[in-house]
């Protein structure tokens, strides 16, 4: 092995570890929380059954899998719990009958649910009791509702977007490990916040603040190496994908399957037919901010316009004297500050797991495909787009085939245009 | 539990049916990317097509075993066919991006509420492999095969899943061998060398995913036969992200390299998890819970998979010369 191998293995092994030892200090509890019940079974199904705050007892709940069937009752608290021992989904059953006179499920089709373990070990249950809010809206109420939840999904991506399209114009790289940074950013949001209790912005700072240092550990340890080694740009997306295999799965291993809530207290706030929170709108407002921001940077500072310059030629300019590496290593602090933020944002109003930035990634791509690869403006316009297509899609179609749409439109951008609405055509050959 | 039961499990690992699914989708990669270059990210979607297109066969037509295989192969043709006419013209990466996401919005259709009628939602399909069964010569009994005992229809199961790696092996050696082999390898090298010399690159690329993607057709039918069980949770990226490690693990451009890949990779990771289990029932690793020794498999599939491609990118057999990763 010559000294060029030594190098990348000896940072690589290293980052894992400091990324190790420093997971494994903050969270030396929250990994078993969900598992403390001294049970045989390896799987945890979970819920509690309430309505208007008042716990029903005495339910009789039936999980059940092919000829398998477990069963319990709710106990004072309306709390109960079910241990399953394989892994696959479940269907969790409510026993109507043993259901108290008092209390009515919100709708009849609604004792019968899922609890999906093929990913995790934890699943929480949820049965709705009490008078099912459905309010009639009209179309017009309804898209309103839809565009609003898509503007706002869309400058969460945006933001996460035009980090993977910074790194990807300045490095070639086709970052697959981009996700992570978001669910990083979600978890240390859940630390710092919701298990630490801390304030709302020293907590979203700090979560901002170790996204950034991962992301400058990651270009340090991995990619300046590889750079280094000029191994061929195809190789190392493979490389970011068995990275971002590994962070995921490390973060899965410290902060377990569950779904953490991040959001804490929000007050709930009517816009005309929208209903959203003071944590949303603000978060909406940060978002735009971070893309002003982003925007300024590029466009008036001298390290934006370095930056620019390398994403166009960087030979071309490390010949007039910008040092490329130094742009890079830049780039990636901001791109990990931005993926962090996204992350921190999302969690706090959708809550957040151990693959929610894998599962948003193919969307990040769309959006900044899209957009046209390279191209950050782009990346954010793509972004809107595509967060707008994915909320507005639910009004046509089943919901749960809202990231197909997405999906496809960035199948079919890849096959009609795929230097993107924006983007210049040289980028593609 | 000790030592030998340790080996014997790793041993039975070593032929699994569900190993041998991996190694067909793997020799089909090798067709796409170790002998053409194509950075195919959606495996999993052939598999899954495969598997569905069987059981659809079978359990809505009511055809039989021959009939359903050859729906089943349809299918996946159909679908490399359908994404690579429009794609095989993009440039490598981006090609690995539509077939990840077309891989992706195929699972979560197959899998949702809508579709279910077709596919069996996020239930999926079972007990479809009568017919297959149906066909065991070997009579009823137990088989003991040194450290690992069978009944006769696992017996079957694995004698059809590695015969047909035999013939996959045999086959592709063949294509690799004859002329249009050699233009796939040209293609890898330089596509516009092979175009300059008047061949049609776009065709030799379509022919290679068709033919890679029927091969992890079948494998996907092999990965769901044993257990008589179709889940679209099977089908997800971790699916794609493994055969790549052990299509890397062995070779790209090698012919047994997905073979060897396959079987020391799922031996490796049963050694590791029952080493892991042990050191965790011994209270030696108190920050690690039992159940979570089955989420170090994907880290150690991603772990591999970064230390091969930098390290390694010839895999076990492969030649270094050969596996350039163009682009």
């Amino acid at each position: 092995m010559n000294r060029l191998l030594k190098g990348p293995a000896r940072a690589i092994g290293a980052l894992i570890a400091g990324f190790l030892i420093f997971a494994g200090l903050l969270t030396a509890s929250p990994a078993s929380a969900a598992d403390a019940d001294p049970s045989t079974f390896a799987y945890t199904i979970a819920g509690t059954l309430q309505q208007d705050d008042t716990p029903i007892t005495g339910v009789t709940i039936i999980a059940s899998k092919d000829a398998e069937k477990f069963e319990t009752k709710s106990d004072e608290f309306g709390e109960w719990t079910i241990m399953v021992p394989t892994d696959g989904i479940w269907k969790v059953e409510l026993d109507t009958t043993t259901i108290p006179k008092e209390f009515n499920l919100a709708n009849k089709d609604g004792a019968v649910n899922e609890a999906d373990l093929s990913q995790t070990d934890f699943a929480a249950v949820l049965f709705k009791f009490g008078t099912d809010v459905v309010v009639k809206q009209s179309f017009t109420d309804q898209l309103l509702v839809r565009v609003f939840a898509g503007f706002n999904f869309g400058l969460m991506l945006a933001i996460a977007a035009i980090g993977i399209t910074l790194i990807y114009g300045t490095t070639g790289l086709n970052n697959f490990a981009h996700g992570e940074m978001v669910t990083l950013g979600a978890m240390m949001m859940w630390l710092f916040y919701s298990f630490f209790q801390w304030n709302i912005l020293v907590a979203g700072l700090v979560a901002v603040a170790a996204v950034t240092a991962f992301g400058w550990a990651q270009d340090a340890g991995i990619w300046k190496p590889l750079r280094k080694r000029r191994l061929g740009l195809n190789q190392m997306m493979i490389v970011s994908i068995g990275f971002g295999i590994v962070a995921r799965y490390l973060i899965l291993l410290f902060f377990a399957g569950d779904t953490k809530d991040i959001s804490g207290a929000a007050t709930v706030i009517q816009l005309g037919p929208i209903f959203t929170s003071d944590v949303t709108l603000v978060s909406m407002v940060i978002s735009v901010l971070a893309l002003l921001g982003v925007a300024y940077f590029l466009t008036r500072t001298r390290i934006g316009k370095a930056t620019r310059a390398v994403s166009d030629n960087s030979s071309l300019a490390a010949s007039t004297g910008i040092d490329v590496e130094r742009i890079i290593r830049i780039v990636w602090v901001v791109a990990a500050a931005l993926t962090g933020l996204a992350g921190v944002l999302y969690g706090l109003q959708f809550q957040g797991n151990w693959s929610m930035g894998y599962d948003i990634l193919l969307l990040l791509f769309a959006a900044v495909t899209l957009g046209g690869l390279g191209a950050p403006l782009g990346a954010a316009v793509g972004a809107l787009i595509i967060g707008m297509v994915v909320e507005v899609s639910t009004l046509f179609m089943p919901s749960e085939l809202k990231y197909v749409s997405a999906l496809l439109i960035l199948i079919v951008i890849l096959v009609v245009r795929p230097q993107g609405v924006l983007g210049k055509k040289q980028r593609i050959g | 539990m000790d030592i030998i039961q340790i080996l014997s499990l790793a041993l039975n690992e070593l032929v699994a049916p569900m190993t041998v699914g991996y190694i067909l989708c793997a020799i089909g990669l090798a067709v796409h990317f170790g002998f053409t270059g194509l950075l195919n990210f959606g495996q999993a979607a052939f598999a899954a097509l495969g598997a569905y297109g069987y059981g659809y066969a079978v359990l809505v037509f009511g055809w039989d075993l021959w009939g359903a295989i050859l729906f089943g192969l349809i299918c996946a043709m159909a679908f490399a066919a359908l994404l690579g006419i429009p794609t095989l013209r993009l440039r490598a990466d981006y090609l690995a991006i539509v077939t990840i996401a077309a891989s992706q919005a195929l699972r979560f259709t197959v899998g949702s509420s809508t579709a279910a009628p077709i596919t069996g939602g996020s239930a999926g399909q079972s007990q479809f492999g009568e017919s297959f069964y149906a066909l065991n010569p070997f009579p009823e009994g137990e088989y003991n095969l040194g450290t690992v005992t069978l009944t006769n229809l696992e017996l079957w199961m694995r004698v059809v899943a590695w015969g047909l790696v035999a013939i996959a092996a045999l086959f592709v050696f063949a294509l690799t061998r004859s002329p249009w082999g050699r233009v796939l390898k040209g293609i890898r090298e330089d596509e516009d060398a092979v175009r300059a010399l008047g061949k049609n690159v776009f065709a030799y690329k379509l022919q290679a995913l068709v033919i890679g993607g029927s091969i992890a057709a079948f494998g996907g039918m092999v990965f769901v036969m044993s257990s008589q069980a179709n889940e679209p949770t099977n089908w997800g990226t971790n699916f794609t992200f493994i055969t790549w490690t052990i299509l890397l693990l062995g070779g790209a451009a090698t012919i047994l390299g997905p073979i060897v890949g396959g079987m020391v990779f799922f031996a490796l990771l049963t050694l590791i998890e029952s080493f892991l289990e042990i050191l965790v029932n011994a209270g030696l690793l108190p920050f690690l819970l039992i159940e979570q020794v089955a989420q170090i498999r994907f880290l150690l599939v991603g772990l591999i998979l970064m230390l091969l491609v930098i390290f390694r990118p010839q895999g076990f057999f492969g030649n270094k010369k050969e596996m350039q990763f163009n682009g």
